[in-house]
């Protein structure tokens, strides 16, 4: 080992090495590094009084050394000089350290500090249709009725559409329903006019009684205009129970309408006509909420499900009965959600459907 | 149906102030939805009055014209002016300019004075033109809103009409008179006359109803009129197409009198043009009855009139002069000459009633709903007489009806009827329906009174009797639509009032909430937009080239598609069969709109025909089908899966502070359809695959792992997307739904976790550049064995260092052992032999 290897650290005490059994020689070099260790202000600048202080080199580690050359009964009392004077200086030296790593930490969290009002968008928003969330949620207030959601397809038999919903072949109400057919005529295939269809396969293919909900899409000829389009969807309701009664589907509209609508709202019905209820009725919902006060809005028809219709079914009319209804979503989200143009439905603009989000 | 409120009122208590919205009000409650109110005063206030024209100058003009310059006295002689106001001369004699020369001095005339106001908001105010000052003018037809003629002025005598000068034109024209439109059901076509709506009106008002039939007295006939034969050998559903047939002669009749101003004022309220005397009577008989009239020119008749189906090749030129070819379905009226009518529809011109008519032949008569309405829409001929026949006459009213219009023949054209009268044909059986005890209230859920039951029925005119404690009811003969006892159930809630039905709910069996699939259905488009897609819906109408092009993976293989019969639009003829084309409009619209990044989410079925396409036939209504008909009908509807659609242009997400845009590329529609799997748990399979939409080098094929093919991924086809004015690099995928919910697995068994050490070893293995990384991946999958953890590709590479055609595949295979710490042998082992798998099948080597 040469000193010639030996680097000083800056501001270092000089090589002065006190005799480690001069108590006040020893003591100043333990002021002087005290005095440097307070005056560093940086890390950097501490790890250089560390080493001049306590380094190798230093020359407290020096008198140290020393001690070993001392005769056996001088060696207690410079160890009792020596090592409580570099305790003190590793204890300042820690406490300092702390101190500066507190403000350098503290320093880099006020460097590191950003805009976060300009943080930009990393991610694309998305959205459902609002007629898809409004259908969603309109099938959870039945569900949680007990009711099951049913489907069926859009291209239909005229048996299903018509025939079994008691539409007689050659009935004005048939030519009413705006068909769109499809080639051949003599394959008896529509684009259903209503989701009525799935109400015959339910009765057809389910288990007695019935409570079942089928949204979907459904199509007239209609031009496309701000309150008509070709393509639109509806939900209709059916229940086939024993002992069912007009009662009751009063009853089920104003459960539905309340959740919907909220604890003012109500139902009307005003006689009408459709070939597969008997009695039939118009729905009027009183809507709380409605643009412009609380009004009156028609929103379907509904009524008590002509005994023919069961028959088609192999349901017997004189065991069971059972009432069905039929709104639409278009017409729902128009006087609901305040949306004022059919076209801003269909024509997939971004901002429609983004406005909803995830929501109705 | 429109209904004049003076008509109403004379077979209805309607209160001298009632409104057409009083009524409609009134009519709602018994189930007559409001459609409009017609009231002539609201476009046309007065002073309009009666004026007779005291002189008449001619002033010819430079532009060529003349002008008629008129004195007219619009006081009584002798009287003086009360009107005051601007223009008003106080002497009772206007001065006003005319352009018209239909008229004479002395001629009475309508007037229309300063302060008055015409329809299409045109005030008359004095105006000063060619030299004078011009305070009112001589109205036209056509300016009074009551006609089209505009050719001349209305002058009164034309209408048989002699009135006070000065008095109310509009009074004198029925022009205070207003009219309610309701709209009519269906099911009640006795509610297309007034005597049906009065009706209805005094159920709804609980006031008395006056029967016009019940006015009308029939003559008992001193013979046979003229000859009718009813001869139909081709009934539909075995009834025939005329079951009664009344027929009534007027001699002397002068056609050529004007219509007098009340009963035109009614059509024309009815909805109803004024055409002569004798076809507005027909009308007018009908609107009031229901019954719809025929009158022929009797000197044009030949033979016997019989009723009958025609013949093939049959030909008859309608009273619109259009040439017709008749169908053996169509009933005819015909006499020796052949056809003269469609029944029910239209007659013929050749036996029409025109100004030289003298003596007429009125037909009454009866048809049978189906075969009006098919002649109907075979002929495309909607009338106001087939419109009803297919609704329903009421049986009993065609002498009547007749007998209403010989005597209003004889009131107002004069003439004498003939004291002979034809009546053929059977009275319908009556229909009874019981009523059993206790079935209204059953199917109401409302106790209603026997007073109730009994008395609502007879208010309807059907005839009650007590049968087995229930009741036995016979329909009035103009309600053929009432033939089951829920009919009756109906009427009875309807005139008790729909708002006494309670109000109970009942209990549904417990159900088993939203099936497998609406569930998986629901998570999964909630996935897709929560990852940045946006829901939209498209029209499922597509083009014939877009099914050939998105719905066909091979070119020239053309997608079999169902073609619309009645489409809105030619160009948009078929059914998709893929919901690309209308998303991709979709997105073609946003980028119009300024929108250029877009990621666009559409779910929809499509239309997918099989061999068979419907049935030929479909089973009658009010019985089940046998099983075997029921599967035929289940079978011929062709295939539709949901199908989920996406589209990718522009950019991922917009320019932000230090965030540069990315491009969306082919990546995102293979990651999108792998966030699909992953949703649904199900395992897919992304291969380079080939569509005609999609770029031939860009294009995963995602299939199942048993091999089916859900659909496709990657960037749309360059030329498509220039030809079809996308943007370039435009990417989409489309997957078959229902097939990718039907293969998720239904439970999912966990993986037991091992918590020693994992050891992650690369490899970077050098292959052709047509080998596709998925299948190297697979391959080492199948070499590691099972202490692989994980595989993944994290670099693909070619260029300097690699050989031409060859490219370097980076993966990161992960090692662990789910019962010891793994050394590094084992995994170097492991790693050997996955390398080993991938060399021995795509000759890979290490870089």
């Amino acid at each position: 080992m040469s000193n010639s290897h030996e680097q000083v650290g800056a501001g270092s005490p000089g090589a002065e090495i006190p005799d480690p059994l001069d108590a006040a020689a020893v003591s100043a070099a333990v002021d002087r590094a005290l005095a440097d260790i307070a005056a560093a202000d940086t890390l950097d600048a501490l790890k250089a009084v560390r080493i001049a202080h306590t380094g190798e080199k230093s020359a407290l580690s020096l008198a140290n050394r020393g001690i070993g050359a001392l005769a056996k009964d001088q060696k207690a009392a410079a160890g009792k000089n020596i090592g409580p004077a570099r305790g003190r200086i590793n204890a300042a030296l820690a406490a300092r350290t702390l101190e500066l790593e507190a403000e350098r930490d503290a320093r880099i969290l006020v460097e590191e500090a950003v805009d976060v009002t300009a943080a930009p968008r990393r991610r694309r928003m998305g959205a459902r249709h609002p007629l898809s969330t409004l259908q969603e949620r309109v099938s959870d207030i039945f569900v949680g009725m007990g009711w099951e959601i049913a489907e069926g397809p859009e291209l239909e038999s005229e048996w299903f559409n018509f025939d079994a919903l008691n539409f007689k072949p050659d009935h004005p109400a048939r030519e009413m329903q705006d068909t769109f057919f499809v080639e051949p005529p003599s394959a008896h295939l529509v684009l259903r006019t209503h989701t009525s269809p799935v109400q015959v396969r339910s009765m057809l293919e389910r288990e007695l009684p019935i409570y079942v909900l089928c949204p979907g899409k459904v199509f007239r000829t209609d031009e496309l205009d701000a309150t008509h389009t070709p393509v639109f969807h509806q939900f209709e309701g059916l229940a086939i129970d024993k002992g069912l009664t007009m009662a009751d589907l009063v009853g089920t509209l104003e459960h539905f309408t309340r959740q919907l609508f909220g604890a003012e709202a109500k139902v009307r019905l005003r006689p009408n006509y459709f070939p597969f209820t008997e009695p039939s009725a118009e729905l009027d919902i009183w809507h709380p909420g409605a643009k412009g006060g609380p009004q009156w809005i028609e929103w379907g028809g509904c009524g008590m499900v002509n005994p023919n219709v069961l028959r088609a079914a192999g349901i017997d009319p004189e065991v069971y009965s059972g009432f069905a209804f039929g709104m639409g979503i278009e017409r729902a989200l128009m006087f609901r959600n305040e949306v004022s143009d059919m076209h801003d439905m269909i024509e997939g603009d971004v901002r429609f459907s983004q406005h909803f989000g995830m929501e109705i | 149906m429109r209904i004049p409120l003076s008509w109403l009122r004379e077979f209805a208590a309607v209160p001298a102030d009632a409104t057409s919205e009083g009524v409609l009000a009134d009519l709602v409650t018994v189930g007559f939805e409001e459609e409009a109110v017609h009231r002539p005063v609201d476009e046309l206030k007065g002073p309009i009055v009666v004026g007779q024209v005291l002189s008449i100058v001619k002033e010819p003009q430079s532009n060529g014209k003349t002008i008629n310059w008129c004195q007219v006295r619009v006081v009584p002689e002798g009287s003086k002016q009360t009107l005051t106001g601007e223009g008003i001369d106080p002497s009772g004699v206007q001065g006003i300019v005319c352009g018209a020369h239909n008229f004479a001095e002395g001629d009475k005339v309508v007037v229309t004075l300063p302060g008055a106001l015409l329809p299409g908001n045109f005030a008359i105010t004095p105006r000063k033109t060619y030299g004078h000052l011009s305070a009112g003018m001589i109205a036209s037809v056509r300016e009074l809103g009551i006609g089209e003629d505009h050719d001349g002025i209305l002058v009164l005598s034309t209408l048989g009409l002699d009135p006070e000068v000065g008095s109310d034109a509009l009074e004198l024209l029925g022009l205070y008179d207003e009219a309610a439109e309701i709209n009519v059901t269906p099911d009640r076509g006795y509610a297309f006359s007034l005597r049906g709506v009065a009706r209805e009106y005094a159920h709804a008002t609980g006031t008395r109803f006056t029967d016009p039939a019940g006015a009308v007295t029939v003559p008992e006939a001193s013979g046979p009129g003229y000859p009718v034969r009813l001869e139909d050998t081709a009934p539909i559903y075995g009834r025939p197409g005329c079951d009664r047939f009344v027929a009534r002669t007027v001699r002397g009749v002068d056609p050529t009198r004007p219509t007098p101003p009340w009963l035109a004022a009614r059509l024309r309220l009815a909805g109803m043009r004024s055409i002569s005397l004798i076809v507005d009577i027909s009308n007018y008989v009908m609107l009031e009855l229901g019954q719809p009239l025929h009158f022929y020119d009797l000197d044009r008749l030949s033979g016997d009139i019989v009723v009958r189906r025609a013949t093939e090749g049959e030909k008859l030129k309608t009273l619109d002069d259009k040439e017709r070819a008749l169908d053996p379905g169509d009933l005819l009226i015909t006499d020796a000459s052949g056809p003269i009518g469609i029944a029910g529809v239209m007659g013929g011109a050749a036996t029409e009633v025109s100004a030289a008519t003298a003596n007429v032949l009125i037909e009454s008569a009866h048809f049978e709903e189906v075969s009006i309405g098919r002649s109907r829409r075979r002929h495309r001929l909607p009338s106001e007489a087939s419109k009803r026949f297919e609704r329903g006459v009421d049986w009993h009213v065609a002498d009547i009806a007749a007998q209403r219009a010989v005597e209003l023949i004889v009131q107002l054209a004069g003439g004498t009827p003939d004291t002979t009268a034809t009546d053929v044909g059977t009275a319908p059986e009556l229909r009874r329906i019981d009523l059993p005890e206790g079935f209204p209230a059953r199917l109401i859920g409302l106790d209603f009174t026997p007073e109730q039951i009994t008395g609502t029925l007879e208010d309807l005119g059907a005839a009650v009797t007590a049968r087995d404690g229930g009741h036995q009811v016979v329909p009035p003969s103009w309600r053929p639509d009432l033939e089951t006892r829920e009919d009756l159930t109906e009427e009875i809630i309807r005139l008790v009032g729909f708002d006494k039905i309670p109000s109970s709910l009942p209990t549904a069996p417990p159900g088993r909430g939203l099936t497998r699939l609406q569930q998986q259905r629901r998570r999964l488009l909630n996935a897709l937009a929560a990852a940045g897609l946006t829901e939209v819906l498209s029209y499922p109408f597509v083009s014939k080239v877009s099914n050939d092009t998105f719905g066909s993976a091979e070119e020239g293989v053309p997608a079999r598609a169902v073609k619309l019969a009645n489409p809105l639009s030619a160009e948009l003829g078929y059914l998709r069969t893929s919901v690309l084309p209308g998303l991709l409009e979709i997105v073609r619209r946003n980028v119009s709109r300024g929108f250029r990044d877009l990621a666009l989410l559409e779910t929809g079925l499509v239309f997918l025909p099989g061999e068979s396409m419907g049935t030929e036939s479909i089973p009658p209504l009010g019985v089940r089908p046998p099983e075997e008909v029921l599967d035929a009908l289940y079978e011929g509807i062709p295939y539709q899966p949901q199908l989920i659609a996406a589209v990718f242009t522009g950019h991922e997400a917009p320019a932000g502070p230090g965030l540069a845009p990315r491009a969306w590329d082919w990546a995102d529609a293979v990651d999108a359809v792998r966030l699909m799997g992953e949703v649904t748990g199900v395992d897919l399979v992304v291969e380079q695959g080939a569509h005609q939409a999609f770029h031939p080098g860009r294009t995963a094929r995602i299939r199942l792992r048993s091999g089916e093919v859900l659909g496709y991924a990657g960037e749309l086809h360059p030329k498509l997307t220039a030809a079809s004015d996308l943007p370039a690099r435009t990417v989409a995928l489309e997957i078959n739904a229902d097939l990718l919910f039907e293969a998720a697995p239904d439970v999912i068994v966990a993986r037991d976790l091992s918590a020693f050490p994992a050891s992650t070893q690369d490899v970077a293995l050098v292959v052709g550049d047509d080998v596709p990384s998925s299948a190297v991946l697979e391959a080492l999958r199948e070499g590691a064995g099972d202490l692989l953890e994980d595989l993944s590709l994290f670099d693909v590479y070619s260029g300097p260092g690699i050989d031409e055609g060859k490219k370097s595949l980076a993966f990161a295979l992960r090692f662990r052992a789910p019962d010891r710490t793994l050394t590094v042998e084992e995994a170097s082992a492991a790693r050997g032999s996955a390398i080993a798998v991938a060399a021995e099948r795509f000759g890979a080597f290490q870089r």
